[in-house]
């Protein structure tokens, strides 16, 4: 059998590539981390010295602000030295491999990198050829994973509904494309949430779908019955280019959320959001800005998980 | 084989040694876990108003490069202002005297304090660090390759163990 490429011999976090195939043990070993930093980012002084010396490399091959800057946040508050690249704009255009770059950037004493790529896979060829004292954060491959966001959704959900054991959550939108929804969806099967349920047009989900464990629902009212935890995904509007939708008004009538039909859903249910939001599209601003949101908390509580991950990985 | 001191009794010590020296700015911090069981138990013996402050090192351990972080890390809770407290900071055994200094690393994030006095229920010596308990409950000798750690029954009740290295 092939080992994990993010495990160490010990069976230890080394990488974090992807939620799928990670064992429930580390992800509740990363979630429980997390619980503890959190504690800390509420502290006066929002800093400890874990990875004093330490530095960490983010290389965001595609533009990204949010995520980047909760990962310098998280890496600043490990007390680590955080050193941006935004290479879009830099080596690459002048022909450097992926793997050279990251050669160059290990010859400078690198020991965390933080990855965003839009080819699917690419962390996962950088993990295979760093040194053993490097680690790979994926911070978003293409359209297969983005494991830290996946991770704080769960955190977010353990946090509002401590326990995943009787709960519905409906992931809700462009599915096809998000590597939100496929982390969620493996996070939330480890974890034993008992239904998951995608719910979108045919066109915004993928083919198969169901072998991941979920229910599919083309009609959002009926798939948002009963739901707990309700996650709305981004539309990106080159999606309307392609074909794949009328126009953002007609998307908004059958699958945006508005306050009559998140009523459909448990009264306690809480509302996701990976942002960045397109307001009156995927969500109306009355759900957005609403009781049940918790969208901005999952952004505090993304700075946790990523400590979590950098603390754990750096260790290992 | 040694005998230990009973820890209940060494609980009951420790707190008549403690009462006649607490005042208004006194605060208690128990470390995790064999720390916070004792710090729980001096806290209601001793009534003190402040609610009982609950620490974890583990972002602060100087053994984090070789060790890695430790695996189920407990949430720091300190529910007053440590500024201008005298601080109790209560542990279970006192051995190397790392994590008391891990310990005050922390508490320094949280504010400066007045004064911080160290409780522990036994010291086993082999300090690497100049520390030293203000309040002991016993000195207790501990055969090489073996680890001193308190116990608590699902009952409450506290008892100090020897268990062998590897156990850990």
């Amino acid at each position: 059998m092939q080992r994990n490429p993010q495990l160490n011999q010990a069976g230890e976090l080394q990488h974090l590539l992807s939620i799928e195939g990670l064992p429930r043990e580390i992800l509740t070993q990363i979630l429980d981390t997390a619980e503890s930093f959190a504690g800390v980012t509420e502290r006066e002084v929002k800093k400890v010295p874990l990875l004093r010396g330490k530095s960490v490399f983010n290389l965001f091959f595609e533009p990204s602000t949010r995520t980047r800057t909760t990962f310098e946040i998280a890496a600043k508050r490990l007390s680590a030295d955080v050193i941006n690249l935004n290479i879009a704009i830099s080596s690459h255009t002048k022909g450097e491999s992926l793997l050279d770059t990251v050669a160059n950037l290990s010859a400078m004493h690198a020991d965390i990198f933080v990855v965003r790529h839009s080819s699917s896979g690419a962390p996962f060829l950088i993990a295979r050829h760093v040194k053993p004292h490097e680690h790979v954060i994926n911070a978003g491959d293409g359209r297969h994973a983005h494991p830290t966001q996946g991770l704080l959704d769960l955190f977010t959900i353990r946090h509002y509904k401590k326990d995943f054991s009787r709960l519905t959550v409906a992931i809700i939108g462009d599915v096809l494309h998000s590597r939100v929804a496929r982390s969620l969806i493996h996070g939330l099967t480890t974890l034993g949430a008992p239904e998951v349920r995608v719910i979108g047009p045919q066109t915004l989900l993928p083919a198969g779908v169901e072998a991941l464990g979920v229910k599919v629902f083309h009609d959002m009212r009926e798939g948002l019955r009963d739901c707990d935890v309700v996650v709305m995904l981004r539309l990106q509007s080159e999606r309307m280019k392609g074909a794949l939708l009328p126009s953002a008004q007609e998307y908004f009538k059958n699958y945006g959320l508005t306050l009559d039909k998140l009523s459909l859903a448990r009264k306690d249910a809480i509302v996701m959001h990976p942002g960045p939001m397109n307001r009156g599209v995927e969500i109306d601003s009355s759900v957005a800005d609403g009781p049940h949101s918790v969208i901005l908390p999952q952004v505090t509580f993304g700075i946790a998980v990523r400590m979590a991950v950098m603390s754990i990985v750096a260790g290992n | 084989m040694v005998k230990l001191p009973e820890a209940e009794k060494l609980c009951e010590q420790l707190a008549a040694e403690l009462r006649p020296k607490l005042g208004p700015k006194s605060a208690m911090i128990g470390l995790y876990t064999g720390g916070a069981w004792l710090a729980e138990r001096l806290h209601s013996l001793l009534a003190i108003k402040e609610p009982l402050g609950l620490m974890d090192i583990s972002f602060y351990r100087d053994d984090y490069h070789q060790q890695g972080l430790h695996h189920d890390p407990k949430r720091t809770k300190i529910p007053f202002d440590v500024s201008g407290r005298e601080i109790l900071l209560v542990d279970d055994v006192l051995y190397t005297g790392r994590t008391v200094r891990a310990a005050m690393n922390e508490l320094f994030d949280y504010g400066r304090p007045a004064s911080i006095s160290l409780v522990v229920l036994a010291d086993r010596g082999g300090r690497q660090l100049p520390v030293c308990a203000q309040y002991c409950g016993a000195r207790v000798e501990v055969p090489a390759g073996m680890r001193l750690r308190l116990t608590r029954e699902a009952s409450g009740k506290l008892a100090l163990v020897l268990e062998s290295q590897s156990a850990t």
